[in-house]
C-alpha cells in the first residue's frame, strides 16, 4: 500500500485535471464543458484525500475539504443544468459560440 | 510488484482513458457515459486510498446525481445520437500543446518538490470520527462551514426552480416552443423560430 509514492497519485490528478482543460479547450458545448469541470474538480479532490493520507495521516482535513468540494459540485452542476435548459428556451442552442449577447 | 501496485495503476489507466474518451467522443451521449465511468473509477480510487466514506460519498453524489442530471439535460436539449461539431485543427492543435505544456510544467514542479512522507501510519477514517468532527463546535470542528454549507445547498435548490421554471406570459397559456427536436444548430433555424421566440418572450 504505501509502496506507491505520493508522486504517482499526483500523476494522475495532475494528468486527469489537463483532461478536463483539454475538454474545456476544446468542447464548444455547454453540457460538455460542464463534464470537463467535474473532471476538473474530481482530480482536485482526489488530490486533498491523497495529501491527507501521504502527508498527515493522523488528520481528517483533506477528507474534509473533499466531501465539501463534492457537495458545492453537485450545487454547481444542478444551477449550471438549470442555466442551460433556459438557455436552450430562449436561444434554440447550447453551443458556446451562439450565444453571445446576455440579454434575454 | 505486488498486488495493491498492479491494482492503482490499473485503476489509474481506467480513469485516464475513460476521461480522454469522455473529453474526445463526438457523440454527447456516449460522452456521459464515459464521464460515468471515470467518477466511477475515481471512486475506486478512494477505495483503494482506504477512504471508503468519501467513496460512498463519490458514488452517491456523483453517478448517482450528477451524471443523472448531465444525461437528463442532454436528453431535453440534444438529439442523443447526433455527432457534435469537431473542434477547427488550429483550435485542436493550440489544445493539445497549451494542455501539454501545462502537464509537464506542473508535473516537473511535482516531481521535482521531494515530498516527504510522514511516519508510515496507518490512515484509517473511521466514519464516526468524521461525524465527530464535522459537527463539532470546539476547535477543528467543521459545523460552521457544515451550516454554510447546507444554507449554499438550499439557496441553490431553490435558485435552480426560480431558473428552470417556465414562465407564462399572463393570461396566455404556456405554449410548446416550436420545434422540439431541434439539435443546437442555428443555421438550420428558420428566421420564423426567432421571431415567435421574441413574441413569446416579452
Amino acid at each position: 500500500m504505501s509502496s506507491i509514492p505520493l508522486t504517482h497519485i499526483l500523476f494522475v490528478s495532475t494528468a486527469l485535471f489537463f483532461i478536463g482543460m483539454y475538454g474545456l479547450f476544446t468542447r464548444r458545448n455547454l453540457i460538455t464543458m460542464l463534464m470537463s469541470i467535474e473532471l476538473i474538480l474530481n482530480s482536485v479532490n482526489i488530490n486533498f484525500v491523497a495529501f491527507n493520507k501521504y502527508l498527515y495521516p493522523d488528520k481528517l482535513n483533506g477528507v474534509f475539504f473533499s466531501l465539501f468540494i463534492i457537495t458545492i459540485a453537485a450545487a454547481e452542476a444542478a444551477v449550471a443544468i438549470a442555466i442551460i435548459i433556459n438557455l436552450y428556451r430562449s436561444h434554440r442552442s447550447i453551443d458556446v459560440e451562439e450565444t453571445q449577447e446576455m440579454k434575454y | 510488484m505486488n498486488g495493491s501496485q498492479i491494482i492503482f495503476y490499473l485503476i489509474s489507466a481506467f480513469i485516464l482513458g475513460t476521461a480522454v474518451l469522455a473529453v474526445t467522443t463526438s457523440k454527447i451521449f456516449r460522452s456521459a457515459i464515459w464521464l460515468l465511468f471515470s467518477l466511477v473509477g475515481v471512486a475506486a480510487l478512494y477505495f483503494w486510498m482506504q477512504v471508503e466514506f468519501v467513496a460512498a460519498v463519490q458514488i452517491i453524489v456523483y453517478v448517482g446525481g450528477v451524471v443523472v442530471l448531465i444525461i437528463f439535460s442532454i436528453f431535453l436539449t440534444q438529439q442523443s445520437g447526433s455527432e457534435m461539431p469537431k473542434p477547427s485543427l488550429k483550435r485542436l492543435l493550440f489544445a493539445v500543446l497549451a494542455v501539454l505544456f501545462g502537464f509537464a510544467f506542473t508535473y516537473n514542479i511535482i516531481a521535482q518538490y521531494g515530498f516527504t512522507p510522514a511516519v508510515v501510519k496507518p490512515f484509517t477514517v473511521p466514519v464516526t470520527a468524521i461525524g465527530e468532527q464535522m459537527l463539532d463546535t470546539k476547535q477543528y470542528g467543521f459545523v460552521l462551514p457544515f451550516e454554510v454549507v447546507s444554507m449554499l445547498l438550499l439557496a441553490a435548490m431553490i435558485g435552480c426552480i426560480v431558473i428552470a421554471m417556465r414562465w407564462a406570459p399572463k393570461g396566455k397559456p404556456v405554449q410548446k416552443p416550436p420545434y422540439p427536436g431541434m439539435n443546437g444548430k442555428s443555421a438550420n433555424i428558420p428566421a420564423i423560430s426567432k421571431e415567435t421566440m421574441e413574441e413569446k418572450i416579452p
